[in-house]
């Protein structure tokens, strides 16, 4: 793992070819909605703006720092061009966590002495619920829509939820833990005629999928840099003009970011959330028919050899590079235990402070026996096809070993329906 | 989270993996914990006639601690007689495994295990039970 000095010198001298980050001996990275390493290129782009270039882009009166505003507008044009939108939309903010926070607080306070009502889903990121449960306690009302068994949005119930006092419809692109994505043309288009503004949480969405702000009719999107290659810190908002969207910043200051979001940009982070983007425009399309193909390929691998092995939230509809799996009987921490050369996140209780299965797969009616054995796995630009390959033979190995292993399962070859035993709960 | 050495050694190598017969009079069976709550183990303990534990076997359905909970329990009842296994503590198993505090309940768990396994065995045994 001490290898850190030998993988930078690797990554400033590659220029032309996206390389694995990994070395052999390293544990195999598959949690790319986690986060995912910085692409060598762009952090080649990035690394002029920290020594020789390291002006203040809100400088008005010297060389250098027109150098950095050159630099923070060509990364705005970068961010705004994946989504259709004009660079004066796009706030930087320090993630898409402060992105979601300055949205809904932004505009629900904005708009508050008009409407004072908002609807999201169950299965929204923290950050999105949390700030909705704080905006409740300031007076608001917000609706928890359910989504169905495979984690989408029912259009009628939204249409249902929203009323005349509806200020904010707050729905995600794509989910973090199930990788679903919900249908944001058709919400916008609802959304626009109900005269309801339309946010997106779009971390795990953008540069993944196509987005386009004018097509989808959305205000409002978060997106974030770690998700697509690009430097963690940085992050940005979109903000609609026409028709205009205000908010209320949480930040104050300078006034910089049109008053939105006060604080000196940090020019290097701006940079490379610009030439991520930049790189997923290019690179998209491509990279996610390979994905696609790996996660098939994986699938397949593991059905071929496994019973009772479920996908969890809709597969057709749904990120490329995710999967999140139940593997019937067998609890997912202890798997994780097994396959400890694969880096991939558990929707078990066991792995959170919380001891609550996921509330995501709970919210899709999976039951909570299933929701313990399930894993998040994430494939991304520098997933191999022979690293989809080991993962899914070592998942395979393990799953048997514990399956050999599991009461549960001896139990279920034996025919006892474990749901007709009395357990006791503690 | 970090494991303890002596849990990954026992998820690794677990001792006394399996089944016996549960309709064996000389078994004793335990099965406790819950599958909606991440874990179940089955604990089951083979008797002789002079009422020493000669046999136990173990399966697990849970984390690494669990299952190396259930496993260090099937070495320690062995040779043991029924009471002297019911007096093996969670806190022992805890402190040998090195539990951390999130995990504690699976040491709970085990304690539990061994308890219905010799409350099993003893309700095959009426006589017995009535000492």
């Amino acid at each position: 793992m001490n290898t850190g000095k030998g993988n930078m010198a690797t990554a400033l001298n590659t220029t032309t070819q996206a390389q694995r980050p990994n070395e052999p001996q390293k544990p195999l990275y598959l949690d790319y909605q986690a986060t995912t390493p910085m692409d060598p290129r762009v952090l080649e782009t990035m690394m002029p703006y920290f020594v020789e270039k390291f002006g203040n882009p809100h400088s008005r009166s010297h060389a250098y720092g027109w150098e950095a505003e050159e630099a923070v507008e060509t990364a705005r044009g970068q961010v705004a061009a994946l989504i259709n939108a004009d660079p004066r939309e796009i706030v930087f903010t320090s993630g898409a966590t402060e992105s979601n926070n300055l949205a809904i607080a932004g505009v629900a306070r904005f708009y508050k002495d008009k409407r004072n009502h908002i609807v999201t889903l169950v299965t929204e990121h923290k950050c999105v619920l949390d700030t909705c449960r704080h905006l409740e306690q300031e007076g608001f009302e917000v609706t928890y829509l359910n989504v169905e068994p495979n984690g989408l949005v029912d259009l009628e119930k939204l249409k249902a939820a929203i009323t005349p006092r509806t200020v904010l419809v707050s729905i995600m692109g794509a989910n973090n833990e199930i990788g679903v994505i919900q249908p944001l043309a058709e919400i916008g288009a609802i959304c626009r005629a109900r005269g309801a503004f339309f946010h997106t949480d779009c971390a795990q969405a953008y540069g993944k999928i196509p987005l386009d702000v004018e097509a989808m009719k959305i205000d409002l999107m978060s997106i974030s840099g770690h998700k697509i290659y690009g430097p963690k810190g940085v992050g940005a908002l979109y903000v609609r003009r026409k028709p205009r969207v205000r908010l209320v910043a949480l930040i104050h200051g300078g006034g910089q970011e049109r008053g939105m979001r006060s604080g000196t940009l940090a020019t290097p982070l701006c940079v490379g959330l610009g030439a991520a983007a930049e790189l997923c425009r290019k690179e998209m399309a491509d990279e996610a028919e390979r994905l696609t193909r790996l996660r098939e390929r994986f699938l397949r691998s593991v059905t071929s050899r496994l019973p009772e092995v479920f996908v969890n939230g809709d597969l057709a509809h749904r990120l490329p590079g995710n999967l999140n799996i139940s593997f019937a009987y067998v609890e997912g921490e202890g798997l994780m235990m097994g396959i400890k050369d694969l880096c991939v996140s558990s929707g078990s209780a066991c792995t959170s402070a919380s001891l609550e299965p996921s509330y995501v797969l709970r919210a899709l009616g999976v039951e909570e026996e299933l929701a313990h054995t399930s894993l998040r796995i994430g494939f991304g630009r520098f997933t191999t096809e022979a690293e989809v390959d080991y993962a899914a033979d070592r998942i395979v190995e393990a799953v048997q070993k514990l399956r050999s292993m599991s009461p549960l399962w001896e139990m279920a070859q034996d025919g006892i329906d474990i749901k007709s035993i009395k357990w006791a709960a503690h | 989270m970090a494991y303890s050495e002596k849990v990954v050694e026992h998820y690794e190598h677990p001792r006394n993996v399996g089944s016996l017969d549960k309709n064996d009079p000389s078994v004793g069976t335990g099965l406790v914990g819950a599958p909606a709550c991440g874990d179940v183990m089955k604990l089951q303990i083979k008797v002789s006639a002079d009422g020493i534990i000669e046999d136990a076997k173990f399966k697990t359905f849970g984390c690494g601690s669990a299952i190396a909970s259930s496993s260090l329990v099937t070495e320690w009842v062995k040779g043991k007689s029924l009471d002297e296994a019911a007096t093996i503590k969670n806190t022992e198993i805890a402190q040998h495994l090195a539990l951390p505090p999130v995990k504690i309940h699976c040491s709970v768990l085990a304690e539990d295990a061994i308890k219905a396994a010799v409350a099993d065995y003893r309700a095959k045994h009426d006589t017995k039970a009535a000492e």
